[in-house]
């Protein structure tokens, strides 16, 4: 029977796998989805019938029950109910509940009797499962209320202290407990651990920036991959292990590629700190804006040839994307081609404004990545900013004194004119002004972005 | 020395898994990247399995464990179920307009 259980064991490791593997690509993606989540029926199936076998009490049996069918219902709820301006913020809560359970599962196994005779490795693997379980916990659900809007930023120099404090008396307990110097019991330790790790999770993503999200999103889902694993050393399942580290490297892996697409060092995310320029606020070039009209960029759009829309985090809080459909359609019908220029990081999360230019119908073969047409953006008659800031100053091209400097961008610049949709004139995220806005082919659009497009829509029908 | 040397079949699995999971998504395209990473948090939902097993040790009688074990199941559940489900909304929307 064991047999059984573990061929089916292995064949659920192997659909993770594959599951990763065609949800990396875009033509199986949807398959990959589908195989990891058979994979996934079949081990929690596998899982349950095993412990049926092994004389499950009836109480047990019945809670298992009802948890698993409550919870199916209510993910399959929740998901299905999220608008997909809200999904980066929905994968983050449901993060929290994988971390939550792995936590639950340390101070389950602490409290069970004969817990003092495990061997001392298996206490700390444990215990790490628990620490790292617990903060993913707290550092998700912060980052869902960042996400939804409930919850400022908090740059306050005592709470990354605080964490510090926290980290270091966490990462102390474990040491001296595992020399034997502590003189308490494993289970008094879980407590200890667990508050100060849900503390630490607060108090971690509290002073993150509300834009450096996504990547704490997928560091801290990796981490969850990470408790996964240990509590699968803990248990010997090689399915808990395999996926817990399959998820744990990809989502490392998929950090630092987000890291890397913004220009700014994973330490630096962590530690809430944005460099600020050399250049003194004073010393900075005057810049000159020209401001434009709806009117005046609606007749630009109607006789152009070759249009872009360069989308950012404005437009996904705006929630511009129908507006950005209307605009497409109606420009189709007077035969302007119209491109998305995607910048890898732009909105909450890497990809997410292709799936909310997706859920406006846009087609797929408009959508454009940054280095796809970079070299040629000279072609475009007029490039439109919808809340992107950042990802086309071109400071980070010429200026090294900028924060900037060296983060990849989209060359707007170069196309032959640029216009900006803002609410106002303030900073982008990294707090610097943006040399484009003063270029003498950028005009400035001041309104929301949603609004804004909207009333472009309405000037076209008219002309 | 002997805790290496039991332990050795299970430092060459975590090592492998280690590498597969780099390399399996290292070509990953930007525009997957918010699917890939609900996907995979789906799939550290496999915790749900730490979750039933654990189950299995408390005693019918110890209800502070089983409630807590329950909580456990379900928060598992809720990963698993919500992240696949999501996943699939949001590749859903990707393919209705490659037609």
């Amino acid at each position: 029977m064991a047999a059984f259980i573990d061929a089916g064991y292995f064949v659920a490791t192997l659909t993770f796998v594959g599951g990763l593997k065609f949800l990396s690509s875009p033509a199986k993606a949807k398959s990959g989805n589908i195989l990891a989540a058979i994979g996934m029926t079949l081990a929690v199936g596998l899982t349950f019938y095993s412990a049926l076998t092994n004389a499950l009490p009836a109480i047990n049996m019945m809670i298992i029950l009802g948890a698993i069918g409550i919870g199916t219902v209510v993910g399959k709820l929740m998901s299905s109910r999220v608008e997909m301006t809200g999904m980066p913020q929905l994968v983050s809560l449901f993060n929290a509940m994988g971390g939550g359970c792995a936590m639950l599962l340390g101070i389950i196994e602490g409290q069970q009797v004969g817990v003092s005779s495990l061997p001392l490795n298996v206490q700390l693997l444990l215990a790490g499962g628990l620490v790292i379980g617990a903060a993913s916990l707290t550092g998700s659900m912060v980052a869902y209320f960042k996400l939804a809007g409930k919850l400022k930023d908090n740059r306050n120099r005592a709470l990354i202290y605080m964490a510090r404090t926290s980290l270091v008396l966490i990462l102390g307990l474990l040491i001296a407990f595992s020399f034997g110097l502590l003189p308490m019991s494993f289970v008094n330790l879980i407590y200890i651990l667990a508050f100060l790790s849900l503390l630490y999770g607060v108090l971690f993503v509290w002073p993150i920036g509300g834009a450096d999200m996504p990547v704490v999103i997928s560091l801290l889902n990796s981490l969850t991959g990470v408790a996964t694993a240990l509590a699968g050393l803990v248990y010997a399942n090689k399915i808990m292990i395999a996926g817990g580290i399959f998820v744990g490297a990809a989502g490392l892996l998929l950090t630092l590629l987000m890291c890397k697409a913004m220009n700014r060092s994973l330490l630096k995310v962590l530690a809430g700190t944005f460099a600020k320029g050399k250049v003194a606020a004073g010393e900075a070039e005057e810049i000159h804006i020209k401001e434009t009209s709806s009117a005046e960029t609606a007749m630009q759009l109607a006789f152009a040839q070759k249009v872009a829309i360069v989308p950012g985090y404005g437009l996904a809080v705006a929630q511009a994307q129908h507006a950005c459909g209307q605009l497409q359609k109606i420009l189709e019908e007077r035969g302007v081609e119209l491109h998305y220029i995607i910048h890898p990081v732009a909105g909450r999360m890497p990809g997410h404004m292709n799936v909310l230019l997706a859920e406006a119908n846009i087609n797929y073969d408009f959508l454009k990545e940054m280095d796809e047409v970079n070299d040629e953006m000279d072609q475009y008659d007029l490039v439109v900013i919808v809340g992107a800031n950042d990802v086309v100053n071109p400071s980070a091209e010429n200026d090294e004194n900028s924060p900037v400097y060296g983060m990849p961008i989209i060359r707007a610049y170069q196309s032959k004119q640029v216009v900006v949709i803002k609410r106002g004139m303030s900073t982008g995220y990294a707090g610097v002004e943006n040399t484009l806005f003063g270029a003498d082919n950028c005009n400035l659009l001041f309104g929301d972005a949603k609004a804004t497009l909207q009333d472009l829509v309405g000037q076209l029908k008219l002309i | 020395m002997e805790f290496i040397n039991q332990n050795l079949d299970t430092f060459y699995f975590i090592a492998l898994c280690l590498f597969l999971g780099i390399e399996v998504i290292a070509n990953v395209p930007a525009i997957l990247h918010t699917p890939l990473m609900s996907g995979a948090n789906a799939i550290s939902g496999v915790i749900l399995i730490g979750a039933i097993i654990i189950m299995l040790k408390v005693e019918p009688t110890d209800y502070l464990s089983l409630t807590l074990g329950g909580l456990a199941v379900l928060l598992g559940t809720l990963n698993i179920a919500g992240g696949f489900f999501v996943t699939g909304r949001m590749l859903a929307m990707f393919s209705t307009k490659k037609k």
